[in-house]
């Protein structure tokens, strides 16, 4: 990434640091633990962008390495989650376009890391939950991941993904009335019966769009 | 369509949107594979 020189300005620095050259051993430190302290919510979201455990987890690495090269551009005291956050979608959507994620939902895998902690068992498995939100756009799904997973507020969220706060809060409306629909109707993708498949499908009519240059409004 | 089925979940926050929560949290929650703590010490090294 960009070498950029010790930044002169006092703007660019917490007070604390010396000025000039030492991009300070504390503010390694610091961001460090910052960005170690994100990888949870990290992985919590790739996972519910792309399905796989195993890609979100290489994303999440993917996504690790490139904020540690750019840290020169975080601003402390800013949210570590959101920025980091950032650069995984970005990272995501690249790979997207590159046919990265065109294989299939891994059931097995869902089924083992989805059960519902005990308790708090709901008539809704999660795993039917994250099958339903699979088979959303992808922009309505990360809408929907940032605001009603992830306690985003809507500022925070169009900020991430680049966009208009009405954008975010028309995919998230078209996102929560697609999955109530799915529930209310009994709809759920099922397992083992095409769910998958629907799952599937959705993600793979993304693709197509978002590789021909479309967006998913 | 459905007949009228005038469920009570629906002003209030949909039933799965608990669900929805749960999902991120039951990530958030896992242990981290051994791999993140790897690739973070690593990054001392190669801190750019």
């Amino acid at each position: 990434m960009s070498k950029a020189p010790a930044p002169a300005g006092p703007l660019d620095r917490p007070a604390s640091a010396p000025s000039g050259q030492h991009r300070s051993e504390s503010d390694r430190i610091a961001f460090k633990r910052e960005m170690t302290a994100v990888i949870p919510h990290l992985r919590a979201f790739a996972r519910g962008l792309c399905g796989r455990p195993d890609l979100a987890d290489d994303l999440v690495q993917e996504t690790l390495l490139k904020a540690w090269a750019a840290q020169d551009r975080f601003e402390p005291g800013t949210s570590m989650r959101a920025w980091t956050f950032v650069i995984l979608r970005n990272a995501y959507l690249t790979d997207m376009r590159r046919n990265r994620f065109r294989g299939e939902y891994d059931e097995g895998v869902a089924e083992r890391t989805l059960t519902a902690p005990a308790g708090q068992e709901g008539p809704l498995h999660l795993a039917d939950m994250h099958r339903a939100l699979l088979t959303l756009p992808h922009e309505r799904r990360e809408a929907l991941l940032l605001v009603g997973a992830g306690g985003f507020s809507y500022e925070e969220a169009a900020e991430i993904c680049g966009c208009a706060v009405g954008t975010i809060k028309s995919r998230v409306g078209r996102a929560r009335a697609a999955l109530s629909r799915m529930i209310e109707n009994g709809e759920m993708p099922r397992r083992g019966k095409g769910g998958e498949d629907a799952a599937h499908r959705a993600i793979m009519k993304d693709l197509d769009h978002v590789a021909h240059g479309g967006t998913l409004d | 369509m459905q007949p009228e089925t005038t469920r009570a979940g629906r002003k209030a926050r949909p039933e799965w949107a608990d669900g929805l929560r749960q999902l991120y949290d039951s990530v958030v929650n896992e242990p981290l594979p051994d791999s993140f703590a790897d690739l973070i010490s690593k990054l001392d090294d190669t801190g750019k």
